[in-house]
């Protein structure tokens, strides 16, 4: 039998002094795809980086083996470990924007793969790659440079980069965090094609647990540097053999749950800082299946068959407890804001824009709309709108509680500027870095709310209890919180003027998953509470369906489909919704012809004809198909109703 | 390509336009100096009516708004006047000034570019280490010592005590070149002392940016060599701040050797300058700023445009 592909035997690493994995073990057959998980912080990329000995000048191997095709690593010399980074290791990490050199061509670059193996005519081989990652006009695409580039197509020139040599280990980092949805698809689709044909094996290191059992034969799961368990893909995740396992697959919206099925479940506490010392078991002190044992001896090593899971107990597990949840909003008929024929035009260096073409929507109180579509499709545009940062161009109207809301913030009341609050998705962008909490969240209390006194310090109070921030963080700094008490801090500071409509902005799709699931129920509690509507603007499919009523998709600055959540994710629905939805199922995909354009001028047919797998002929490119904001549930389609596409959904985080 | 003419025509207009709010700014603090043209040509002792003569005879009586049209007109038609001071034209003395400075300028350069760019790179490729301090802390208190003060050390050791180089920078007429590049050296090592410092810690920074990036990662991983990763993905990104550093301090090697040149006796521009603001020489001191602005504007529009040049973005 061949070596595997890799093996780690006991790995350990540290940066300086601080341990970051401790005694990792696994093996990566030939030609299969082992995908490693755990919250960010666990040691994942470290893990990547020590199995190509690519450690940053800091990183340090302590302890442990590291094979690569049965090639001890870690004692070849200098020219021996460059010789297996040029033939038979590759790495593609999370953006592709930096993992590109912006001062040199596309063409320059992926030749030099070739160049180093002696090959060749590298530009043609160079060339050649390129057509096998799919990408449109390879030959112009040699003369370009990175940040001409979308970023779909800068990940597969990182991918071509990659393949050029034929490794036989390729480790993916993240490979498609920050990428849209039907992109992240096909990028992913694009690598699972080459890997089979090569026979390359992979390192999928990611924290989208859906993503990974959808690719992967086998799952490790890290949790502080440790592998906890490891096993058969489906198994690790449909049946967790360890108690962070189950209650990581459990933090996930998903299998079609939704916010009146009852809050999400979290992960109490947080990572153990790098350096602290664990106890003997390292998640016993957030795990709800704890027994004076786990404080005491060091788990074994349970292993069923294949499957190792480094605990005391066996599963079942006893569900945690559950979280109270307060009945969700009943959305109210009564429209808190109306959007009508919002556009905007901006003049850009090849003639007018459209960044957002005709919106129309109503927001009633206490309803969450979600707001789907790709980068460049308007969403934020249509944010900014509403909240006033943008003036419509003429002929939109806004109206709050049925009375005209002026087109600009300084056109608005104090109490009109209040009513519309936003959260960003990174919350540092939100918060003042040089004030502590206390006063970002004093600053607008006073300002939007015009307290003072004593109903300053119980509006605080109860402003930071609501987010469940304590006495201490309100005393922090924001650099000195982690990204979940950032964003909860940020929500409270939206929160403070006792809004009418918060505009979520992605707020979760930087955090991992037990915090995007605490956030979640944060947002569905504050709205049961208050009654606030929200517009939230997500790519994630499960998360938008776990918080919204209905769902908005927008592509190029049209809105495409508006209707009740439910409907416009079962179908029959519009074929772009179609391909997003089915980018998240495990069911085929529908590929659609190429990216999306660049936003440009008001086209005269549909904005989606150039990309639709569905497109009729002439009538989709000449006559803008109808649209009836007021209807329940709109398509911009001219197909009629009875054929409009339909997708086997089962969501991806059913895990199904 | 007309997107980046464009660019450039915009940018010459606006320099013009900043050359001449300059002027503007010059001539109205040159009337509030104190102090009176003929009286300083004349020395205390003279005729109030000598002096009033002569103020006429040179055009300084007039009312201020006259003068400065007057002399924005010819400064157009590329006559930059007459020197109070010495009765001649000014031209001359700017164009032999300026290329006294600009052979200053490109000794010092020529020494400091080499030396305070190879620093930067090996401190970034020794970061944390001996050298790295060196030449972080070395540079630093560098760059602290004025230029008078290590100006004269260096003339006691290496003029005076050790004999090695000449302690003025003038030489005699018909001194061929070699022998004139070495009398520049005394006056160019302050210079580049004080600028080692921050050329060094700029390329520093730019070399542990570019190091650290993931491109570069992406290339290491390719198998290149060492040295092909450093060539060709390092250097050219790394060096980008460091071009544009270098551009701004030609400007202030051009026109801001007050105290160097004073030390060594070295008619550059700066000296210029100094010797018409004392003298209240109007048409000297302004032509010898606007003369030093512009060179100011022009390293810089350079540096953009190699900036550009070697970074698509």
């Amino acid at each position: 039998m061949s070596p595997p592909a890799l093996s780690l035997a006991g790995l350990s690493v540290s940066y300086g002094r601080t341990p970051i994995l401790r005694g990792l073990s696994f093996e990566i057959a030939p030609g299969a795809c082992f995908g490693l998980v755990g919250e960010s912080g666990c040691g994942k990329s470290t893990a990547a980086f020590a199995a190509l000995r690519a450690l940053p000048p800091a990183g340090r191997v302590t302890a442990g083996q590291i094979g690569i095709d049965g090639q001890d690593v870690l004692s070849l010399s200098r020219a021996g470990l460059r010789q297996l980074w040029a033939r038979r290791v590759s790495m593609v990490y999370q953006d592709p924007s930096r993992a590109l050199n912006p001062t040199l061509t596309v063409g320059v670059q992926l030749a030099e793969a070739f160049t180093v193996l002696g090959a060749p005519d590298p530009m043609a081989r160079a060339e050649a790659m390129l057509a096998r990652v799919q990408v449109p006009s390879p030959r112009r695409l040699l003369a370009a440079y990175p940040h001409q580039l979308s970023g779909g197509t800068q990940q597969r020139v990182v991918i071509a980069m990659a393949l050029a040599k034929n490794p036989s280990l390729l480790v993916l980092d993240e490979p498609t965090t920050g990428l849209d949805a039907t992109v992240e698809a096909e990028i992913l689709d694009l690598v699972d094609a080459l890997r089979r044909e090569q026979g390359t094996a992979v390192l999928l290191i990611s924290h989208n647990l859906p993503m990974v059992a959808r690719m992967c034969d086998r799952i490790g799961v890290l949790y502080a540097g440790i592998l906890v368990e490891q096993g058969e893909a489906g198994e690790v995740l449909g049946a967790p053999s360890h108690p962070y396992t189950a209650r990581l697959v459990a933090c996930l919206p998903g299998a079609g749950r939704r916010k009146r099925d009852g809050p999400l479940q979290t992960i109490a506490g947080g990572l153990p800082a790098p350096g602290a010392a664990l106890a003997p078991c390292a998640f016993a002190p957030r795990c709800d299946r704890r027994e004076a044992v786990c404080l005491s001896t060091p788990p074994p090593e349970r292993w069923t068959g294949l499957h190792m899971a480094l605990c005391h107990f066996t599963p079942p597990f006893p569900a945690p407890p559950g979280l109270s949840a307060g009945a969700p909003a009943e959305a109210g008929a009564r429209p808190v804001l109306a959007a009508r024929h919002l556009s905007k035009t901006y003049a850009g260096p090849g003639g007018a824009v459209r960044a957002v073409d005709d919106a129309s929507l109503t927001l009633a109180a206490g309803e969450t709309l979600g707001l789907v579509g790709e980068s460049g499709s308007g969403k934020t545009t249509l944010a900014r709108l509403l909240l006033g940062l943008t003036a419509p161009d003429p002929g939109g109207t806004l109206t709050l509680d049925d009375a005209a809301l002026g087109p600009t913030i300084r056109s608005r009341s104090r109490n009109d500027r209040r009513a519309i609050q936003i959260i960003f998705q990174n919350p540092d962008s939100a918060l003042n870095r040089a004030q502590r909490v206390r006063s970002i969240l004093t600053r607008p209390l006073v300002r939007l709310a015009g307290l003072s006194g004593r109903a300053l310090t119980a509006a605080l109070s109860e402003l930071a209890q609501g987010v469940r921030l304590g006495e201490a963080h309100l005393a922090m700094r924001p650099r000195a919180l982690s990204g979940g008490l950032k964003q909860r801090a940020a929500i409270a500071r939206a929160f403070a003027g006792r809004p009418r409509v918060v505009i979520c902005d992605e707020p979760t799709s930087a955090l991992d998953v037990s915090v995007q699931a605490a956030i979640l129920n944060l947002l569905a509690g504050l709205q049961a509470r208050d009654g606030v509507s929200y517009v939230f603007i997500s790519h994630d499919l499960a998360v938008v369906r776990y918080l919204a009523d209905r769902i908005a998709v927008m592509y190029l600055g049209q809105m495409l489909e508006v209707g009740p959540a439910e409907d416009v994710l079962a179908g029959p629905h519009h074929p772009y919704t179609a391909a997003l939805v089915s980018a998240s199922t495990a069911a085929t995909r529908i590929r659609l012809k190429g990216e999306m354009p660049a936003p440009g001028a008001v086209q005269a047919g549909c904005v989606f004809q150039a990309n639709c797998p569905r497109k009729i002929g002439p009538v989709c490119e000449n006559v803008r198909p109808p649209f009836d904001p007021d209807a329940v549930h709109p398509v911009r389609c001219h197909l009629p109703a009875g054929e409009l596409p339909r997708v086997d959904r089962r969501l991806a985080g059913a895990n199904s | 390509m007309g997107r980046k003419l464009r660019m450039v025509a915009v940018r010459c207009a606006l320099s013009g336009l900043t050359l001449l709010l300059l002027s503007a700014v010059v001539f109205a603090a040159g009337q509030v100096l104190p102090g009176d043209v003929g009286r300083s040509i004349l020395g205390p002792l003279a005729d109030a009516r000598a002096v009033a003569a002569l103020d006429h005879q040179l055009g300084a009586d007039a009312p201020p708004l006259l003068m400065y049209a007057r002399w924005i007109g010819h400064l157009l038609q590329g006559d930059m006047g007459v020197s109070y001071a010495y009765r001649s034209p000014v031209a001359p003395f700017i164009v032999r000034a300026l290329g006294k400075s600009s052979a200053l300028a490109a000794v010092t350069l020529a020494l400091v570019v080499p030396l305070s760019v190879g620093a930067g790179i090996l401190a970034a490729s020794r970061r944390g280490r001996w050298q790295d301090r060196l030449v972080n802390l070395g540079g630093l208190s560098l760059t602290v010592v004025p230029e008078f003060v290590s100006g004269i050390l260096l003339i006691l050791v290496f003029g005076v005590w050790l004999r090695w180089l000449p302690i003025s920078a003038n030489t005699r007429p018909g001194t061929g070149a070699p022998e004139q590049l070495r009398h520049l050296i005394l006056p160019a090592l302050p210079l580049v002392l004080v600028l080692f410092g921050y050329i060094a810690r700029i390329t520093r920074a730019g070399m542990i940016e570019a190091l650290d990036a993931d491109y570069t990662r992406t290339a290491t991983l390719k198998g290149l060599r060492r040295s092909q990763v450093i060539l060709r993905h390092v250097l050219r990104n790394a060096l980008l701040p460091t071009i544009t550093v270098i551009a701004a301090q030609t400007s202030y090697l051009l026109g801001g050797l007050v105290v160097v040149e004073t030390l060594f006796r070295y008619q550059g521009i700066g000296s210029l300058i100094l010797t018409a603001a004392h003298g209240k020489d109007y048409p000297m001191l302004e032509a010898g700023i606007l003369t030093v602005g512009a060179a100011y504007i022009l390293s810089a529009i350079l540096a953009d445009a190699l900036v550009a040049m070697l970074d698509p973005r």
